[in-house]
């Protein structure tokens, strides 16, 4: 029965995690989303450790797994945000869409810096 | 009993912070909203008896947060809230998908029968998890190592602006790197 | 005989036991202060009394556009993290709940300030506030390895993450003659954890105050014996992690206990005195390239010590 009540709260945290990655422009928000998409990964693992099989410690493996990939995916995350706003100006996925930077909708300039472009 | 009270305090607390990060205005807030699922999370970790993953998670969540607020304020346009703006694209698009796929997860969280426990959790986790990933398991700490490692040199070199030349001039025969912030050890 | 958990109602002893350890701090310093100026430093020992009466009295300062939420959380997660942290530190033998993951979660309440004062400082909606919380970030990410790779050298040479167990490892030859450099890179990283001494910059007067800038009345009553809290508890976990523990002769172990307490507490305000403050945006490469090296190769010999055992 505990096991049921935790898988559902890692399926609502994947469920509100993939709303926020998919509605939010803003890069920085997006990964948020997909934070709260890696958490409810750790739940799940950790409540199928406990509950089917404590024994092998596989689970709390897969615990480890996914905190590190937490870390990844901020590090790179940032990474690559700062690298695109420092070649386009852009921190919004929309814009991060288009292959060249040639103004557009996508232009709204309203960021200061990168002048030199 | 005491366990079912402070799991759903949990529960509840981590899906509402978790959906507050996306309702509210000011950034600093979102960023200490996800903190708060974070640490709802954790709790319940440790609950399941994982004392060590559980601490984990708070000790590694709470830096990454601040780290996170720290870009967060950098990158937003709007990072206090002060003036409310949307920043969201096919929002009902999103809802509906989410919202199926939480039903989706849900069916199959009630539906499938789950096979029962095959015997009682090691006296230390903790202990049981140190020695898989040093025996059995090495091969996915290995990995891991690597792929922070990695990690770091790429995540470096996206971010940075200057290369060796920037620092050591064209011909790399500087003597002291042109650094804007000159370091700590006489450089 | 180490190890054990205290009953429920000592609880309550751990925030008087700080409380009153972080007052003496208070009073070492507003001593050393008195001294440095040419006046009596007795009567310097009631000092931090007096301020504290002084602030519960003095009206709150309001900040237009501050987020109060936050900015009040942030000074009340101070105290809090402090008090948390001291559950797994003994005191003679028992501590109130020693954790099998006591190092770990020592750490995890440390990390929590750094949220504390970035929150104070963002909070406050005051630009000086905001530096110093982001002068405390780049402290606290420069300093947390070396102090986390400290804290590996006790468990490891104690091969258990529980405090007790770090304690009873030490009966034959302390940590801190075992492995004296993780205990000096863990007094150096506790204090910039605690933003004290040569590590004040966040709070520093440069910046007004910096992350404390804004706070008046009970406010900055909260933060200021938060402050002095958390550095006592650092100063008490350097007691069981480095200094054995409660052992010693004659005396009983919660004597031994305090009096190293003390003993650290009172090193740490000295070099607090008489530190110069230094400037986080050059020391955070001598963290990096000098304290890091030094306790992952401490931490190797440590190993290296528990095989040939």
């Amino acid at each position: 029965m505990m096991l049921e009540a935790y898988l559902l709260l890692a399926a609502a945290l994947f469920s509100v995690g993939l709303f926020g990655a998919l509605s939010q422009q803003s890069v920085v928000m997006v990964m948020m989303g997909l934070e709260l998409m890696v958490n409810a990964v750790i739940v799940t693992a950790a409540a199928l450790w406990l509950y089917t099989s404590p024994q092998s410690p596989d689970g709390q493996v897969l615990v480890l797994v996914a905190v590190t990939a937490m870390a990844v995916e901020m590090a790179m995350g940032f990474a690559v945000t700062t690298a695109l706003f420092r070649a386009r100006d852009v921190d919004m996925v929309d814009m991060a869409a288009d292959l060249a930077d040639r103004g557009g909708p996508g232009d709204h300039g309203g960021h200061g810096g990168g002048g030199e472009r | 009993m005491t366990e079912t009270v402070v799991f759903a305090v949990c529960a509840v607390g981590a899906v509402a912070s978790g959906a507050a990060v996306f309702a509210v205005d000011s950034m600093a807030r979102a960023t200490f909203a996800l903190l708060a699922s974070f640490l709802f999370t954790g709790t319940a970790v440790l609950l399941l008896g994982l004392s060590y993953l559980g601490v984990l998670v708070v000790l590694m969540m709470v830096m990454e947060m601040m780290v996170m607020a720290v870009f967060m304020v950098m990158y937003m346009m709007n990072p206090a809230g002060l003036m409310p703006m949307s920043m969201v694209h096919n929002r009902n698009g999103a809802l509906a998908v989410s919202a199926g796929v939480f039903l989706l997860l849900a069916a199959g969280v009630v539906l499938v029968p789950w096979p029962e426990a095959g015997g009682a959790p090691p006296a230390d986790p903790a202990f049981a998890l140190g020695e898989a990933v040093m025996g059995r398991h090495m091969l996915v700490m290995m990995l891991v190592g690597m792929v922070l490692f990695a990690t770091m040199v790429a995540a470096t070199v996206l971010a940075t602006s200057r290369g060796r030349y920037d620092r050591y001039g064209d011909d790399l025969r500087r003597e002291h790197p042109d650094d804007p912030i000159g370091g700590g050890l006489g450089r | 005989m180490n190890g054990t958990t205290a009953p429920l109602w000592a609880a309550p002893l751990v925030p008087a036991l700080l409380l009153a350890l972080g007052y003496g701090a208070a009073a070492g310093t507003a001593a050393l202060r008195a001294r440095a100026a040419g006046a009596a430093p007795s009567a310097a020992l009631a000092a931090p009394a007096r301020e504290s009466a002084r602030l519960l009295v003095q009206r709150r300062r309001t900040v237009p556009g501050a987020d109060v939420l936050l900015w009040r959380l942030g000074g009340a997660l101070v105290p809090v993290a402090a008090v948390l942290g001291a559950l797994v530190v003994p005191l003679g033998p028992t501590a109130v709940s020693d954790l099998s993951v006591g190092v770990v979660w020592f750490n995890a309440m440390e990390v929590l300030v750094w949220a504390a004062l970035w929150m104070l400082g963002w909070g406050s909606n005051s630009v000086w506030g905001l530096v110093g919380g982001y002068r405390f970030l780049v402290q606290g990410l420069s300093y947390e390895l070396p102090h986390m790779f400290a804290l590996t050298c006790a468990a490891l040479g104690a091969g258990s993450l529980r405090v007790g167990d770090v304690v009873a490892a030490q009966e034959q030859v302390w940590f801190a003659a075992l492995m004296p450099a993780a205990f000096a890179v863990y007094l150096v990283s506790a204090m910039a954890m605690a933003f004290w001494g040569p590590f004040g910059a966040p709070v520093g007067r440069d910046l007004a105050g910096g992350a404390v800038a804004e706070l008046s009345g009970v406010d900055r009553l909260v933060l200021g014996v938060g402050r002095y809290m958390f550095l006592a508890l650092v100063a008490a976990m350097a007691v069981p992690l480095f200094l054995g523990g409660d052992a010693g002769p004659l005396l009983p172990g919660w004597v031994w206990t305090l009096a190293k307490t003390a003993g650290v507490l009172g090193l740490l305000v000295w070099l607090g005195h008489r530190l110069p403050a230094v400037r986080m945006d050059r020391f955070a490469e001598a963290a990096w390239v000098v304290l890091v090296p030094v306790t992952l190769l401490q931490a190797l010999a440590v190993a290296v010590y528990v095989l040939v055992r």
